[in-house]
């Protein structure tokens, strides 16, 4: 079992649901990467979501589009990010789960970013313009170097896409909360419970869900159908304002069972 | 050259984008196989295509052109003479048509020059359909004219700041807007890029410049031209021209890139002559980007060559040798601009005129008992102050 299966598994057996926390590498510079993350993992984090920043990231909203042209601004790239991560991988207790386009690391070579990638600690990746009938590019390099390849499940997606998905999907299924692209959103549609059950019933691999969630009460919400969350703008403009306070309470609100 | 598995073109193409629009790319494609075979389809495309754009387009033997270059005898391909002013009005009806029999009510388009989104804009007020065009902020200034005719044709405009806030940005805005809007709205994709099936059906509905092309040389001359020369950004009217003639292998295919300030500078738009393989907009390609994967901005006196990648059957065409592919600068096309202006009395867009300049040099290498066609793509009205400013007049 991948090492990011096995931290949102071990969360959930405790009764807690897992938080997984997206930051944007670089964002106020990779000098503020080491310390944001041993920070959250202090927090109690299940694991954390680094993003690397793109020219063209279509599948984001504007606060992570704005952090990425921050991030790339003061020079920031896919290599820099694997050896910042790596001068002080001894201290990362919880995985890392990339978050990069694809053409980046094609730009690096697969094999080698592969490689790169785990003596960084990245345990996980999310590539969201690669589709499953593309992942063969990544795929081996990947899986000779234990990261495991998450794969995102969209609302849009038919039952039969969402079983291959689910099937196929390494670590934890990414369930998209909303149509669209990354941002904090008020509403959520109402079918989604029935959607969670839906993708749940192939596959044992945790449910997590993503893209919207940016209150503990969404936080919360989750927690009676999913295994967890992933927060990215909200802790991106949180990181931003330096406002750990309202990090801290996010992360909280996971605590279902620990903390009351 | 046909289209492979999962819209391959050799290794070029693919599917490369988020989860959430897998689903409308696939029903995209039932959608277009059904219909791309069904004769109601085919015969209602027709009929606009004859009474309302103006086709078939006439090919024109350019006398003096020829004269002037001596050398192989020079046709122009007139798509200039279209309604909307280019090629792009084939395209933007045939994905319109194809929306509004798939039950989509809204539209969403991207646009470089403006071309393919007044092009867009007209075939959604011809046939009733909500329009959102996006459009890079600097293409927006460069290119005022055609931004106010959208809005004239009941289209809205958005001006995409982002990036470099040209072609490419408008794409990632238009995607995005599809990604969030998928229920309802069909994106109608203006050049031969993108995930399939874009490229593929972008390429059908465009080959009619190329199927009327070889006609009108075998009625004309009883013989097919030795070279076609086209502009190749996104590459949608050169793949158009090429494709009916990819199997003439004795028929040489020349696309011709816009070079900007000129390849060695970096200030160019050339991305088979001066990029590298990798992913953008859906497509593997030929792109233009530094060594850390980041993609990079193109230069072109053209909006609508200014675009980083270009469509994947050309990457495979030029893999293969099947077509050759060459570049020419900012310079260069406006000499294409006077040279066609004073010859013949048409003044190309800016885009085409690239291929005028090349073609014009072509020809010169070329033997009198030969014939070289080029693709002239649009007209230039909605260049006049680019090229008036590039002159160092004042008309802006």
């Amino acid at each position: 079992m991948s090492q990011l299966k096995e931290a949102i598994l071990s969360t959930t057996a405790k009764g807690d649901k897992a938080f997984i926390p997206y930051i944007m590498a670089g964002d106020g510079g990779l000098e503020k990467l080491q310390p944001t993350i041993l920070k959250l993992q202090e927090l109690g984090v299940t694991a954390i979501e680094v993003g690397i920043p793109f020219t063209d990231p279509v599948a984001d909203g504007p606060t992570i589009e704005r952090a990425g042209e921050r991030a790339l601004a003061n020079g920031t790239t896919l290599r820099k990010v694997i050896e910042t991560l790596t001068s002080f991988s001894e201290h990362i207790k919880v995985p890392l789960v990339a978050m990069t386009y694809l053409n980046p690391i094609l730009a690096y070579g697969i094999e080698k970013f592969s490689e790169d990638a785990k003596l960084a600690g990245i345990k996980g990746i999310i590539i969201p313009d690669m589709p499953l009938e593309e992942r063969d590019i990544v795929y081996t390099a990947l899986k000779a170097n234990d990261i495991a390849l998450v794969q995102l499940v969209s609302l849009t997606s038919t039952p039969e896409r969402i079983e291959r998905l689910t099937k196929a999907s390494e670590g934890f299924i990414y369930a998209v909360t909303v149509n669209g692209i990354t941002g904090a959103r008020s509403s959520f549609a109402s079918k989604l419970e029935e959607h969670f059950k839906k993708i749940q019933e192939y596959s044992d691999t945790p449910v997590l869900a993503g893209f919207g969630i940016s209150t503990p009460e969404h936080v919360k919400s989750f927690s009676d159908f999913s295994s967890g969350v992933i927060v990215g703008s909200k802790i991106v403009d949180s990181l931003v304002a330096n406002d750990w306070a309202t990090i801290e309470e996010l992360v909280k609100a996971s605590k279902v069972a620990t903390v009351k | 050259m046909t289209t492979e598995v999962k819209g391959r073109f050799g290794r070029f193409g693919g599917q490369f984008v988020p989860e959430t629009l897998m689903t409308a790319l696939k029903e995209l494609e039932e959608a277009y196989d059904k219909f791309k075979n069904d004769e109601s389809f085919q015969q209602e495309l027709r009929y606009y295509l004859k009474n309302y754009v103006g086709r078939e387009t006439p090919l024109y033997f350019a006398e003096r052109l020829t004269e002037a270059c001596g050398g192989a005898k020079i046709y122009l391909k007139r798509e200039d003479l279209n309604h909307t002013g280019a090629h792009k009005i084939n395209n933007a009806l045939g994905q319109a048509l194809l929306a509004k029999r798939m039950g989509k009510k809204k539209i969403v388009a991207e646009t470089g020059a403006g071309q393919h989104g007044v092009a867009t804009a007209t075939a959604c007020a011809l046939l009733n359909l909500e329009c959102i065009v996006y459009m890079g902020a600097e293409d927006v200034k460069r290119q005022a004219l055609n931004v106010f005719r959208m809005e004239l044709l009941g289209t809205k405009v958005v001006a995409v700041e982002k990036g470099s806030a040209t072609l490419k940005d408008a794409v990632n805005e238009a995607l995005r807007h599809w990604v969030t809007n998928i229920d309802d709205t069909h994106y109608i994709l203006g050049s031969a890029l993108g995930p399939h099936p874009f490229p593929t059906i972008v390429r059908d509905f465009q080959r009619v410049i190329g199927d009327e092309t070889r006609a009108q040389f075998l009625e004309l001359e009883n013989r097919l031209p030795n070279a076609i020369v086209a502009c190749v950004g996104g590459g949608s009217n050169s793949i158009g021209m090429f494709y009916p003639f990819v199997q003439d292998t004795e028929v040489a295919l020349y696309g011709v890139e816009a070079a900007g300030q000129g390849i060695e500078t970096g200030k160019h738009a050339a991305a088979i002559q001066g990029g590298q393989t990798g992913v953008l907009h859906g497509a593997f390609m030929y792109l233009l980007q530094d060594e850390n994967g980041f993609v990079t901005e193109a230069h072109s006196i053209s909006a609508g060559l200014d675009y980083p990648g270009v469509g994947p059957e050309h990457c495979h065409l030029h893999e293969t040798g099947r077509a050759i592919f060459d570049s020419v600068t900012d310079d260069q096309a406006l000499e294409g601009v006077k040279m066609l202006c004073r010859t013949e009395g048409i003044l190309p867009a800016l885009e085409s005129s690239h291929a005028v300049y090349y073609a014009s040099q072509l020809a010169k290498t070329m033997s009198p008992d030969e014939i070289l066609v080029i693709c002239l793509s649009g007209r230039g009205d909605k260049d006049v102050h680019t090229i008036s400013a590039a002159l160092g007049g004042d008309l802006a």
